[in-house]
């Protein structure tokens, strides 16, 4: 029996890095409940209707796509359109060579991340600069952020203090207050010197065609005060329907993702800068992008497109505190990406089929989930889909279950395993021979067989 | 370009085709948002002011109590919106230097900017800003203080109030508080990119 993959992970994640991971996803998960219940009166049905409203939009992509289209060009903002990850990041590119810019500024896009972004424009010459400090940070270090939100969950002060030393950002020190003041005259200069300020959009409104930012560090309103032009890079499902809808979905997705009633910035754009304001872009190019998308949306798991990315589903799973956001080998890590990361694989599914088992399907994050989406019910669609498809990864780790296919489905045979599975109450399975069934036996009692009983129950109970 | 465009939107129509019909777009009180544990003071600006100070802002309500601020922290180089200047230029000291236009080559000469904000959230503690508004975007986010200059009759009770108000503005920005984040070891650090010091002034 093979291992899971993630377990691999898991095993080999040094104990420290798990208690801190461990210790910081159970804090945020912690302030975000307390921070919920104790604010809202009924926290369940704002999750509902943010839901129902993320729905609606999925299931209306086709009339409010042209719609948004319409009014944000109205608004005096250029729509581009990218079927795939190398259409995107070719829009980006000809946006650029057209200003003859050579320095991209980027606050905090996921898309980015998904069209590897950063390394086809350096291909072409182009500086692509992170700004937000965990993805800074990461990207100086070649590495991979770990979460959503919290880039460096899996980094210690320590190392970052090595690491900006390494690269020229002064000696070696690691008071966070110290790295955050590097940080920040390192990249003012950046800012200034860019040509253009590269941004995502948590929300694009239909109704107003506003899009809407949210950071904390005000990295993506330094990116928009100093370049002269706008890049927005957008999943197609990002749409709410009307501005009040950004009432309910900025108060979740806050109190999901940091446990804040709003975010520090939250930005509402419609185009390029005032006539009257000397800083900031004078285009606003938005990128609407598919890259999956459309077959996710095809697809029965397309609940999962409501997603807001706030990264509460991690903070509460069990198999992301053992394993870290590493384990998933993709951009979305935890339970949404354990259901997102393989639909919009595409032809790669068979190779992260096994993160739809990556769950002991507890339900927490369905529970947590702002927007309710049922992931659980969505990993087990997966499951089934890796099955058929006869991915090799979706069957490791589980037994072969042939036998057991056969014996459940022969009445007579059923029957007569379940009288003589008495057995195993009177087997010394302490000392049987099959070396996984000892090492589970290790930290495990069976309990008595009473195979058989149930039906018996049935006929003699009592009924009211 | 059009033909990406055509691939997504008709590969859209294609997923929805076959479902049967589509979820409706729920309508929704905003009173479900109102956050029940705050009290609606009689004062909006008293409300304001405590929800700015529980995010880490500096509510102040006389221009002496912002020049004490400065004056003890050394923060004497400034910049001000030119608009507000008449009105401020008597309040700092002769031994401050405050420039009505800001130079993005020399941002960190500046401890703090003073623009107008074009109105507040009580609920939140937040500053909201406008394009139009706000006489340079530079100047209210790179210097270590940010002073946004408040009017009573500007602050909305809460975020859906806000929502509804929304300025036709190419730029709308609302700010709760300082700059900040948690990157390193989840420790919260203030100065980020933006503000270490966010003070909302009332006039
Ligand atoms: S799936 Fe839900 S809980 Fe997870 S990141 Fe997305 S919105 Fe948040």
């Amino acid at each position: 029996m093979a291992q899971q993959l993630i377990d691999q992970f898991a095993a080999r994640l040094p104990a420290d890095r798990r208690a801190a991971v461990y210790q910081s996803t159970k804090t945020t998960h912690e302030k975000r409940t307390a921070m919920l219940f104790d604010q809202f009166a009924e926290p369940h049905r704002l999750r509902a209707l943010a839901g129902g409203i993320k729905q609606h939009v999925l299931e209306n992509l086709d009339t409010l796509l042209p719609a948004v289209e319409a009014k944000l060009q109205a608004n005096g903002a250029q729509v581009h359109w990218a079927a795939t990850a190398e259409a995107a990041c070719a829009a980006v590119l000809r946006i650029m060579q057209a200003r003859g810019a050579t320095k991209l500024v980027k606050a905090k896009t996921m898309v980015s991340e998904e069209i590897a972004l950063e390394h086809f424009l350096a291909a072409h010459g182009i500086e692509a600069l992170e700004t937000d400090l965990g993805e800074f940070i990461v990207q100086l270090d070649h590495d991979r952020p770990s979460h959503i939100v919290r880039p460096i969950i899996h980094k210690n002060r320590r190392e970052i203090a090595q690491s900006f030393e390494r690269h020229g950002l002064g000696a070696y020190d690691d008071d966070p207050q110290t790295i955050t003041r590097r940080a920040r005259q390192f990249l003012r200069q950046k800012y200034l010197q860019a040509d253009v300020g590269l941004t995502g959009a948590n929300f694009v409104s239909v109704e107003s065609g506003r899009l809407v930012l949210v950071t904390n560090e005000g990295n993506s309103r330094f990116s928009l005060a100093a370049p002269k032009c706008h890049i927005a890079l957008v999943g197609i499902e990002k749409l709410v329907p009307r501005d009040r809808d950004l009432g309910l979905l900025l108060n979740l997705l806050a109190r999901s993702a940091t446990a804040q009633q709003l975010t520090v910035y939250t930005e509402f754009i419609t185009g390029p800068k005032a006539a009257t304001q000397p800083d900031g872009p004078e285009e606003l190019h938005v990128i609407f992008v598919d890259n999956g998308r459309t077959d996710v949306l095809a697809s029965e798991c397309r609940a999962i497109l409501r997603c807001i990315r706030c990264g509460a589903c991690m903070n509460v799973c069990p198999v992301y505190r053992q394993a870290s956001g590493h384990a998933y080998r993709s951009v979305y890590p935890g339970p949404v990406g354990a259901v997102l990361s393989p639909l919009l694989a595409g032809k790669k599914f068979p190779e992260l089929a096994d993160l739809p088992k990556a769950s002991s399907l507890c339900g927490a994050c369905h529970e947590v989930c702002p927007v309710d989406i049922p992931i659980p019910d969505l990993l087990l669609r997966l499951r089934d889909q890796g099955k058929r498809a006869g991915a090799p990864l979706a069957a490791a780790g589980t037994p072969p279950m042939g036998a057991w296919a056969l014996l459940a489905s022969q009445p007579a045979a059923w029957k007569a395993a379940l009288l003589g599975g008495k057995i195993i109450n009177y087997l010394p399975t302490k000392l049987l021979p099959v070396p996984p069934l000892r090492a589970w036996e290790k930290s495990r009692t069976l309990p008595e067989w009473r195979g058989g009983e149930f039906r018996r129950w049935l006929r003699h109970r009592t009924t009211p | 370009m059009s033909s990406d465009r055509d691939t997504i939107l008709a590969g859209v129509r294609a997923a929805l085709a076959p479902l049967a019909a589509r979820a409706p777009l729920p309508d929704w009180d905003r009173d479900l948002v109102r956050v029940r544990t705050l009290q609606p003071a009689a004062d909006p600006w008293a409300r304001f002011a405590a929800r700015l100070t529980a995010v880490n802002g500096t509510p102040l309500t006389a221009v002496a109590d912002l020049v004490a601020l400065l004056e003890k922290n050394q923060w004497r180089r400034g910049y001000c919106d030119p608009a507000l200047w008449p009105q401020f230029q008597g309040a700092f000291p002769a031994h401050f230097t405050v420039e009505t236009a800001f130079d993005r080559t020399r941002v960190d000469d500046y401890d703090f900017g003073l623009t107008a904000a074009a109105g507040a959230i009580a609920e939140t503690g937040t500053l909201i800003l406008t394009d139009r508004g706000t006489s340079s975007r530079l100047a209210a986010l790179a210097p270590w203080v940010h002073i946004a200059v408040l009017r009573r009759e500007q602050i909305y009770a809460d975020i859906s109030a806000a929502l509804a108000a929304l300025p036709d503005d190419p730029n709308v920005i609302w700010v709760t508080g300082p700059s900040k984040t948690a990157d390193v070891e989840g420790i919260l650090i203030e100065g980020v990119h933006g503000p270490g010091v966010q003070v909302a002034l009332l006039q």
